[in-house]
């Protein structure tokens, strides 16, 4: 471990939680403008969360310690699946630890706590957002894992810095098994960050949440942990699907002097994808929720198909 | 890996997609879109190959399949529906994401038998080889699961684009005479096809091919 390593792996850190609420401001003034509203700004996100650290806490009578506890749970889970992934240097003290399917474990334990606080209170909206945040995280994690696994046969590592330094470091060459992972992840990462297809972050209709029903309970600190929590899930799927699939521009280890193009590279990026993902909601309707087997399957389908072709045609 | 190679690569996976894609789709619309696309990608990639082989008859059939599979057949059964008045929801006879994992499990059969069957050819598409029969083995596979007669016939002609397919990438395409009488054969087959289509309604009211069950003799 080296002392610009270390360096690096605070500086991202601090990074992905100062700059996740930025991008989710971003994504929503994108979606606003398409859809022909002012919008609220880019800084909208932070306003809100200094607004509910300001309040004071209401708890039900019935809340557990689990109900109160699980908001930091959730914040450091995804702090620290974002500060694994390699968004500007591939040289992270951090990344040996994690592999890309601890990653998915991350995940997978944020969605567990978040379940088991919404039926903590017993109401009727926690339990049904629960039920339907299961049934949405247990068809989209195998098709997360087969994309991460067609990135890994290819580079022949689970590891996602050896990943990003195979993948930055070819010569142009047309993968179609990456192309077919890209769109499933582009569908897994729409499910799993509450989206538009499958969930509806900007509405409290009642037949129709998924993710706000489960945080109806939370106020003050601690929503604003949750929503902090996934506007940081956001940056952390976007930066993965950069990772894996755009990882050009990325400074190589110990390399000081191309940080600062790494860092342009990856705002771009970040811009460029938080503009393509409110374009991509304001075009497609919401499912109902029967579909959304359908379309996660699907989505597994195409992973599937990555692999197998990755394994036919050799690219 | 040549770029030329690549891009053939490509197109076979994109081809594997659609074919995945109709299997998947409700609409009797969008099924004849996809089809006409599927020709679309079936003639880049044949011109590809005739194009990085240098092999000049391929330039015709990629021709031929351009106006008989892209521009012709799909116009031919935009009208039919048109006059039939078909545009419902094509309803399978298993629920979609069963057939998509049936559908999975084909292209895995498909893969693994082409597998010793491609390391014998020559040619440098040897290894769409399997991609090809998974698409012929899944449009199969849409004509078994459908009920009405249109999404049936649709996935007879996919299944010949998905033969044409085979043959281009494991032979470099089937002598001119052969790919001549075949383009025929699926133009007539689908006037044919046309014919029966009001007779099957005349006759059932309905374009539901398990009414002809009746016709048989007890």
């Amino acid at each position: 471990m080296s002392y610009s390593g270390l360096l690096l792996q605070l500086f991202q850190d601090a990074l992905v939680v100062l700059i996740a609420p930025l991008l989710l401001g971003w994504v929503n003034q994108c979606r606003a403008w398409l859809q022909n509203r002012s919008g609220a700004g880019v800084l909208q996100p932070y306003r809100n969360l200094v607004k509910l650290f300001h309040k004071d806490a209401v708890l039900a009578n019935n809340a557990s310690p689990l109900f109160r506890f699980t908001p930091y749970i959730l914040f450091s889970g995804m702090w620290l699946a974002a500060a694994l992934v390699p968004v500007i240097a591939t040289d992270l003290p951090l990344s040996p630890a994690v592999d890309v399917i601890a990653l998915v474990g991350i995940f997978a334990l944020a969605r567990v706590f978040i379940s088991l606080a919404a039926m903590d209170i017993g109401t009727a909206f926690g339990t049904l957002g629960a039920r339907r945040e299961m049934l949405v995280g247990f068809l989209a994690e195998p098709a997360l894992l087969m994309v991460f696994f067609t990135a890994s046969a290819i580079s022949q590592s689970t590891s996602l810095v050896t990943i990003v330094e195979t993948l930055a470091h070819r010569q142009f060459v047309l993968y179609p098994s990456l192309a077919f992972a890209a769109v499933a992840f582009v569908m897994v990462m729409l499910a799993e960050n509450a989206r538009i297809p499958v969930d509806n972050p900007a509405t409290h209709l009642e037949l129709t949440m998924i993710h706000e029903a489960m945080i109806l309970e939370y106020s003050a600190r601690h929503l604003a942990l949750v929503e902090w929590a996934s506007a940081i899930k956001l940056l952390a799927y976007i930066t993965i699907g950069i990772a894996l699939f755009a990882p050009w521009g990325i400074a190589e280890a110990s390399n000081l002097e191309a940080l600062p193009l790494a860092l342009a590279a990856l705002f771009l990026k970040l811009a460029v994808a938080g503009a393509s993902l409110a374009l991509l909601e304001t075009l497609s309707a919401k499912l109902r929720i029967f579909r959304v087997p359908e379309y996660l399957g699907t989505a597994f389908l195409l992973a599937v198909l990555a692999m197998l072709v990755h394994f036919l045609l050799g690219a | 890996m040549a770029f030329s190679q690549q891009l053939i690569n490509l197109f076979a996976a994109l081809l594997l997609l659609i074919a995945f894609a109709m299997l998947s789709q409700r609409r009797i619309l969008s099924l004849i879109n996809l089809f006409a696309m599927q020709g679309l990608m079936l003639t880049t990639s044949t011109a590809i190959v005739a194009w990085s082989s240098h092999q000049h008859h391929l330039y015709y059939s990629a021709a031929l399949t351009l106006i008989i599979k892209v521009i012709a057949l799909p116009w031919l059964l935009h009208r039919l529906i048109r006059k039939l008045n078909v545009k419902w929801d094509v309803e399978p006879m298993i629920n979609i994401p069963s057939t998509m994992l049936i559908g999975l499990a084909l292209v895995v059969f498909s893969f693994n038998l082409a597998l010793p069957i491609s390391q014998l050819a020559g040619t440098i598409t040897r290894s769409t080889l399997g991609i090809a029969m998974a698409s012929v083995l899944l449009s199969f596979m849409m004509m078994i699961t459908r009920r009405k007669a249109v999404p049936q016939v649709i996935g007879f002609l996919a299944m010949e684009n998905g033969l044409f397919f085979a043959a281009t990438s494991s032979t470099y395409g089937m002598p001119m005479v052969v790919e001549l009488g075949i383009a025929l054969d699926v133009l007539v087959g689908s006037f044919i096809f046309g014919i029966f289509f009001f007779q099957i309604r005349e006759t059932f009211d309905s374009l539901d091919t398990r009414h002809m069950e009746k016709l048989k003799e007890d």
